[in-house]
């Protein structure tokens, strides 16, 4: 059977667009709006901002959260800033440049119209937050600050502090907190779901576990949107919440919505490493403090000196040395291979000679201890509570992490996925990063799916179904999905072996970043399947999942996440095993230059790999999407 | 090290909690707090005892999942962190260390350290925003806003709702987590056209659900945050102008 992708980019130049396909999607009236129902899953700055734009226009919306309260998700966490084309420093950036920027940081493996409306819509997003009350930081005079990111050569990054995503995602609650006062939106907080259900092929509605209960319910809409983050837990050492899983989007691929570039995930070159066994998780240290920090190295091999020891002329400042143009400011991936390989070479740093130096020594003497105080202080004080070193004094040590997604739910200019009637915003889905995602563009990205696109694109699917009701939740495809979702909680309780869910979930960890991490080459990703596919059936054999359904069970829960990782992790490794190139975070080990960077193939895989999956031992069958750059022209990324 | 937990259990909300002694040994001076409790809650897994039940997220101090009383602090000793930044070289080798759930009459244990917190979103609901909706924004820069105001604002606006505040109180009152919305807001030329409607409708939300504040402070010290008591002057004083700003005739409420 042959699919093809329908991308829907309108026919325009590209600078029109959006404008015309917005005109030409369908109005829905103020009137009929409230006859419509659409479940959120997600309260992340992108199903926030849709959940209460939604409600403020007069649709009937349900939203889900396995939080206790929809101001936690993951958001909250993004520190650095968020990109918008506003030109207010009078740089050069236009909106032609953001986009230009973010399609070449994206390595060419992004779609041009999309990206496009993003740098578009960065504008406004900036005006609506600012009238929301988000406090971003300001100049003497008043007016709105901005610094620069990695990957690019003009200042358009806003922030708050070292608290942006939070006070982003604060302005999206609190608007989102109106509407479900103001009654429009039904909230549904500790509920976590377990599957999609579709009628048909189309998305009729989901099915929640109540996590206090653990009563499994229905729930049907005219649409389901999917705003539930990215799947870099599935690393387990990872910058993500805990909490952060790929259940929904990977629950959704199995009815039949495709995931695509599942390989592109982004390792953050600014993490605190891990020390010990039993660290958790990676906290992250944003990109932003490369603005005023110096990436080094000893000179000396397995060095063991302090960093206060070793002179400035034994100091191997790699970044600045091997990329003289962007030096400490150069993209996420370039710079977590560059780390990746002095730490590989024996010039790591640390306890466990895994890190590399970011120093501010210089800066505080050039710029004064108070005003880095002012630009990083909440970012040191984290730093010194997790290490019990002062930055101020010493260097701080840094290694790279898991931290984006780039992939996710395929989905066209509507943001609607290859299950009619199912859409996916934010990092679920895959649309405008590419195979590496510059920073301060995923806040802006949930924002602009969240407040401007979907809210409109969604008529597209809504609008024909005037006059009709959603499928009742008493439909017995309801009935089944239930049904099949009790049975695989009562599986996991029943099993009773002799090994934790967290177990399992380390080891998976360490399989895919030995293999589909920061490079990969192909007998480590066969060899990776491989364990993955053991790892996975001996979790179904041997996970010990204590307590019973009908309580908190938090057990359960991951029991739940870690199964599915297990599913997606495999076919990271299939798409990044048939990716024969390198390309922003894909680094294939055997496509690079001499230099050891990037070996970009345009002539083969200039495409979306969109995968439908075809049964849990079945190989998933490719569809590709091919990208065409008409604006922004393929060359090979040169930072030096 | 080796340590001594002490740690309530509570099957549900309407069961009797207790408390449950567990020796934890080898324990590393550079795990995390929550990072201890992973440990523990292995061993009692393998052990066929059900796991503690605790709530964290982001492990980063932000999300504002997390909190415990750690020996009777809200989110333990140390000044200006929340339980998931604490870290185990701040005890000692032999240490007896007491963990519960966040006290408050408002906070409804529902399961060992995991309580209710959603009474803090409804004081949000009642009026935690401005009203703008999407695309009816002018330019970012239209309205300076003087560097200090927004300084300030930022400063209240760090709140993570995490709820210390009203732990630590000995009125169980959320004083502190309102007054920093009230304040964000309020001193934000944005926020003007609803701040004396915003002010009136927070605090009588809040005093639905929670105790009364007589400034005993306990809030600013448990606050991970740091967020400053002086928000909560801003906000009796709001609330009072509020009384008077918000009605048209004497007696009646717009």
């Amino acid at each position: 059977m042959t699919v093809a992708l329908d991308a829907k980019i309108p026919k325009a130049p590209i600078e029109d667009m959006w404008e015309k396909h917005r005109f030409e999607l369908p109005l829905i009236s103020p009137v009929n709006r409230g006859r419509f129902e659409v479940i959120v899953v997600g309260t992340g700055v992108a199903g926030a901002s849709l959940a209460s734009t939604l409600g403020e226009l007069g649709y009937r919306v349900k939203v889900f959260t396995y939080h206790d309260s929809y101001r936690r998700a993951h958001s909250v966490a993004a520190q650095g800033g968020i990109n918008a084309a506003k030109n207010y420093r009078g740089d050069g950036d236009s909106i032609f440049r953001l986009f230009h920027d973010t399609v070449k940081g994206g390595d060419f493996r992004s779609r041009e119209a999309n990206v496009y409306r993003l740098a578009q819509v960065s504008a406004e997003i900036i005006d609506q937050c600012v009238a929301q009350g988000v406090p971003f930081a300001r100049e003497y005079g008043g007016l709105l600050a901005t610094r620069s990111f990695g990957g690019v050569q003009v200042s358009r990054t806003f922030y708050a502090r070292g608290a942006t995503g939070q006070q982003l995602l604060l302005g999206s609650f609190q608007a989102l907190a109106r509407q479900v006062a103001a009654g429009t939106v039904e909230l549904h907080t500790r509920a976590e779901m377990l599957d999609l259900v579709t009628v048909d092929g189309r998305a009729a509605g989901i099915v929640v576990r109540d996590m206090l209960s653990g009563e499994i319910s229905a729930h049907s809409a005219h649409a389901v949107v999917l705003a539930t983050g990215g799947y870099c837990n599935v690393y387990f050492l990872s910058t993500n919440a805990k909490a952060n899983n790929a259940s929904a989007i990977w629950r959704a691929h199995r009815k039949g919505a495709r995931m695509a570039n599942p390989c592109f995930t982004q390792i953050h070159p600014t993490s605190i490493p891990a020390d010990h066994e039993f660290r958790s998780k990676m906290t992250l240290m944003s990109e932003s403090l490369r603005n005023d920090g110096r990436v080094w190295v000893p000179k000396q091999e397995r060095d063991t000196r302090a960093p206060d020891q070793i002179p400035a002329n034994e100091r191997d400042y790699y970044l600045e040395r091997r990329y003289p143009a962007f030096g400490n400011l150069v993209p996420r991936d370039v710079a977590s291979r560059a780390a990746k390989n002095m730490v590989d070479e024996g010039y790591g740093v640390g306890p466990l000679a895994n890190s590399v130096y970011l120093d501010f020594a210089e800066a505080v003497e050039r710029v004064g201890r108070d005003t880095i105080k002012e630009r990083y202080g909440n970012l040191f004080e984290m730093y010194q509570r997790i290490t019990g070193e002062d930055p101020y004094e010493g260097p701080m040590r840094i290694a790279p992490a898991p931290h984006f997604s780039m992939g996710g739910l395929w989905v066209d200019y509507n943001l609607e996925t290859t299950v009619p009637g199912l859409f996916a915003i934010g990092e679920a889905n895959f649309s405008d990063h590419g195979a590496n995602r510059l920073g301060a563009n995923s806040l802006l990205q949930g924002l602009t799916d969240g407040y401007f696109v979907l809210p409109s694109t969604i008529t597209s699917h809504l609008a024909p179904l005037l006059g009709t009701e959603p499928v009742p939740s008493d439909h017995p495809a309801f009935g089944e999905a239930e049904a099949a979702a009790r049975e695989r909680v009562r599986r996991f309780l029943a099993t009773k072996g002799s090994r934790t869910v967290d177990w399992f979930h380390r080891e998976l960890g360490r399989t895919m970043i030995e293999h589909c991490g920061m490079t990969r080459r192909a007998e480590g990703l066969q060899r990776g399947i491989a364990e993955i596919r053991a790892l996975r059936e001996e979790f179904h054999r041997d996970v010990l999942v204590p307590g019973e359904n009908e309580s908190l069970n938090q057990s359960l829960e991951k029991a739940g996440r870690v199964s599915d990782f297990f599913e997606l992790a495999e076919l990271m490794c299939r798409d990044a095993l048939h990716r024969e190139e390198s390309c922003g975070g894909h680094f294939r080990v055997e496509h690079q230059d001499e230099d050891g960077e990037a070996k970009r193939n345009d002539e083969d895989f200039s495409y979306v790999a969109a995968w439908g999956f075809a049964g849990e031992d079945a190989e998933s069958t490719l569809v590709k999407e091919p990208l065409e750059f008409s604006y922004a022209k393929p060359t090979q990324r040169s930072y030096r | 090290m080796d340590l001594t937990l002490r740690v309530w259990r509570q099957e549900k909300s309407e069961a009797r909690g207790r408390f449950k002694v567990y020796r934890v040994t080898d324990v590393r001076p550079d795990m995390s707090f929550l990072e201890l409790l992973d440990v523990l809650n292995d061993r009692l897994t393998l052990a066929g005892e059900e796991p503690i039940a605790f709530e964290h997220d982001c492990r980063e101090g932000i999300c504002g999942t997390c909190g415990l009383m750690v020996n009777g602090h809200a989110h333990g000793p140390q000044l200006g962190t929340a339980t998931c930044q604490l870290h185990m070289r701040l005890f000692s080798d032999g240490d007896t260390i007491v963990v519960e759930p966040w006290r408050a009459a408002a906070f409804r244990v529902l399961k060992d350290l995991v309580v209710d917190r959603s009474p803090l979103d409804r004081i949000i609901e009642a009026g935690g925003y401005i009203t703008v909706s999407a695309g009816s924004a002018p330019d970012a820069n239209v309205t300076p806003i003087p560097k200090e105001a927004a300084e300030a604002a930022m400063d209240a606006a760090a709140c993570i709702g995490c709820g210390a505040c009203v732990a630590a109180c000995p009125n169980s009152a959320a004083q502190l987590f309102t007054a920093a919305k009230v304040a964000h807001l309020g001193l934000l030329p944005q926020g003007q056209p609803e701040r004396w409607s915003r002010a009136e409708s927070m605090v009588e939300t809040m005093e639905r659900f929670f105790g009364s504040c007589t400034n005993h402070g306990e809030c600013e010290k448990a606050c991970p945050k740091s967020i400053s008591i002086d928000f909560i002057a801003m906000l009796n004083r709001d609330f009072v102008r509020a009384k008077w700003k918000n009605r048209s005739l004497a007696g009646q409420k717009r």
